[in-house]
């Protein structure tokens, strides 16, 4: 068998979850290629290189790139498709969006976010908010994957895989890249974050999440957020932990004033121990926590930072 | 302009799922159904979108049992102006449901096409690019807001790190995420209206499609489930068990 695997990086590093999908490589079994496309991105191609398990590295590197827009991408992937029985990406944000276009374009059924490998053609992958499991077989000539991180450890360093040019495809011109606003921050990023410190409805205000960062920062930890507090304002998009944003599995997930609905759950309930503060004594957060405490946020957080 | 929006019919966000005992699927038997949230933030983009002069038509399609017409009703009562049901009684993979848009696009000649981004049964997340490949049409998938300016869009998408600004050429399919709008509730005049707007059924054979799924279903099973935790008296017992007992600080 013969494995792509697409990476997700900035140019320099890759993101978290590109080695936790080569990891998901190796269970399938066969040789792995990793392609590293975007727009001077040579030393993200270096860093893919060094993981263990990688046999060889595709780097194609050119403005048609920058971005990641699908359309471009996919129009590249189909020709070098047909090399490979298995293609693979992290189901994050990147992932998602461009793995279903190059499916429908080779005309196979997508296997979306799989949790785990059963067999090379087989394998296991959450539904309902990941209130069921479902294992699933494809007959696909080419399967299409995307991979959740928190299923899979990360594939450890110590390749040293060559690294080999190819040749940009076509500009399809469907669209054109102008940008990206990135949130600014010097914490984790919450999916490779050890600890998480997220917020719900019960913040009240976006100026009140100081509280959680105060909190996040004694702890080196992440800052996250349930829809609620995301659709109120109080904190940008990328905060979103749940079904439709980030599925995360830290060692240690703190969940203030978030009730728990079972999108929100969906995201985090594969976390080592859970802790959740809520006054409402009913929340089924407290459903999945470790430990819970029936206390008002205001008086509870800045305790927390203070005992820590 | 033309604009074709999809709705699918799931088992209710708010309903906590249960797998069958037989491990075939999930229990479908007289729980509540809706429409995928997604798909109402699709159909409420239309709808502003035709009150602001902007477009002329909006065609829901949906695909799925005979019930699926509820669904169609649920769109045209929000604004929509008339309904195409593919009727199929198992199960539609995604790929079969591009496949199946794809056909109704070839008959419609929409500029636009908005989808949900997810279905939150299946948590596919992909019919919507599909269909853009499909049609050699760009995508803007998990849009958080669309300005049309004649045959292009701007579109701000919603990334992991944050949002992302694209020009796309019309015509296009969009995918729709949360905070794209809030839809409306339904009102009974316009639930009335939209009884008597029309609504087309069709087969897949017509179209074209073969929806036979590619992917089996083995199983399907409960999740791992977690060991019940311990409520705390206070911080002060909370620091001590994370400390000593959970060993994570």
């Amino acid at each position: 068998m013969s494995i792509l695997v697409i990476a997700e990086h900035d140019g320099k590093l890759l993101k978290p979850g590109t080695t936790n999908t080569v990891t998901a490589a190796v269970k399938i079994g066969g040789d792995i290629t990793v392609l590293v496309a975007g727009h001077q991105c040579a030393d993200a191609a270096q860093v893919a290189a060094k993981i263990a398990g990688v046999g060889k590295v595709l780097l194609a590197d050119s403005p048609l790139y920058a971005g990641g827009a699908a359309e471009n991408l996919t129009a590249l992937l189909q020709t070098i498709a047909g090399q490979y029985t298995h293609i693979l990406a992290s189901a994050t944000g990147y992932g998602k969006n461009f793995m279903p276009r190059l499916s429908a374009l080779l005309d196979v059924q997508q296997i979306s976010d799989i949790s785990a490998v059963v067999s090379a053609d087989t394998f296991v992958r959450p539904i309902y908010a990941g209130n069921a499991m479902a294992t699933v077989q494809s007959a696909d000539k080419i399967k299409v994957i995307t991979v959740r991180a928190t299923g899979f450890d990360a594939a450890a360093e110590g390749g040293s895989a060559t690294v080999e040019n190819l040749a940009a495809g076509p500009d399809t011109g469907l669209a054109t890249f102008n940008g990206q606003e990135l949130s600014k921050s010097d914490r984790p990023e919450l999916t490779a974050a050890r600890i998480i410190v997220s917020g719900g409805r019960g913040m009240g205000s976006g100026e009140n999440f100081k509280l959680l960062e105060a909190l996040a920062d004694k702890l080196g930890a992440a800052v996250g957020a349930s829809r609620a507090a995301v659709d109120s304002g109080y904190v940008p998009n990328d905060y979103q932990v749940g079904q439709t944003g980030k599925i995360v599995a830290p060692e240690l997930y703190i969940a203030v004033g978030i009730s728990g609905a079972i999108q929100h759950l969906a995201g985090m309930k594969d976390s080592k121990v859970i802790i959740a503060i809520n006054k409402d004594p009913e929340a089924p957060i407290f459903a999945v926590a470790d430990y819970w405490l029936v206390e008002d946020l205001f008086k509870a957080v800045p305790e927390l930072t203070q005992q820590i | 302009m033309k604009v074709l929006v999809t709705v699918k019919r799931v088992i209710d966000p708010y309903v906590k799922v249960r797998v069958k005992s037989d491990g075939t699927g999930v229990e479908t038997a007289n729980v509540k159904m809706a429409m995928n949230p997604f798909c109402e933030i699709a159909v409420e983009q239309a709808v502003r979108m035709k009150e602001a002069g902007i477009v002329s038509e909006i065609v829901a399609v949906s695909i799925g049992t005979l019930q699926s017409q509820e669904t169609l009703r649920t769109a045209m009562a929000m604004g929509a102006d008339r309904g195409i049901l593919v009727e199929v009684a198992g199960e539609v993979q995604p790929l079969a449901v591009a496949k199946l848009v794809k056909a109704i696009v070839d008959k419609e000649q929409p500029k636009l096409v908005i989808m949900g981004k997810q279905a939150i049964d299946d948590d596919s997340n992909q019919a919507g690019q599909m269909t853009a490949a499909l049609l050699g049409w760009p995508q803007a998938a998990f849009t958080s807001a669309i300005t049309v300016n004649g045959d292009t869009a701007d579109v701000t998408r919603e990334i992991d790190g944050g949002l992302e600004k694209l020009t796309i050429k019309l015509p296009a399919v969009v995918t729709t995420d949360l905070r794209l709008n809030e839809p409306r509730y339904v009102t009974l005049p316009n639930i009335m209206k939209a009884k008597k707007k029309p609504l087309e059924v069709l087969k897949p054979e017509a179209l074209g499609v073969d929806v036979v799924p590619r992917l089996k279903t083995i199983k399907v099973e409960e999740p791992a489930k977690r060991s019940a935790g311990v409520k705390v008296a206070d911080v002060q017992e909370l620091v001590a068990k994370l400390k000593n007992e959970a060993r994570v600080i």
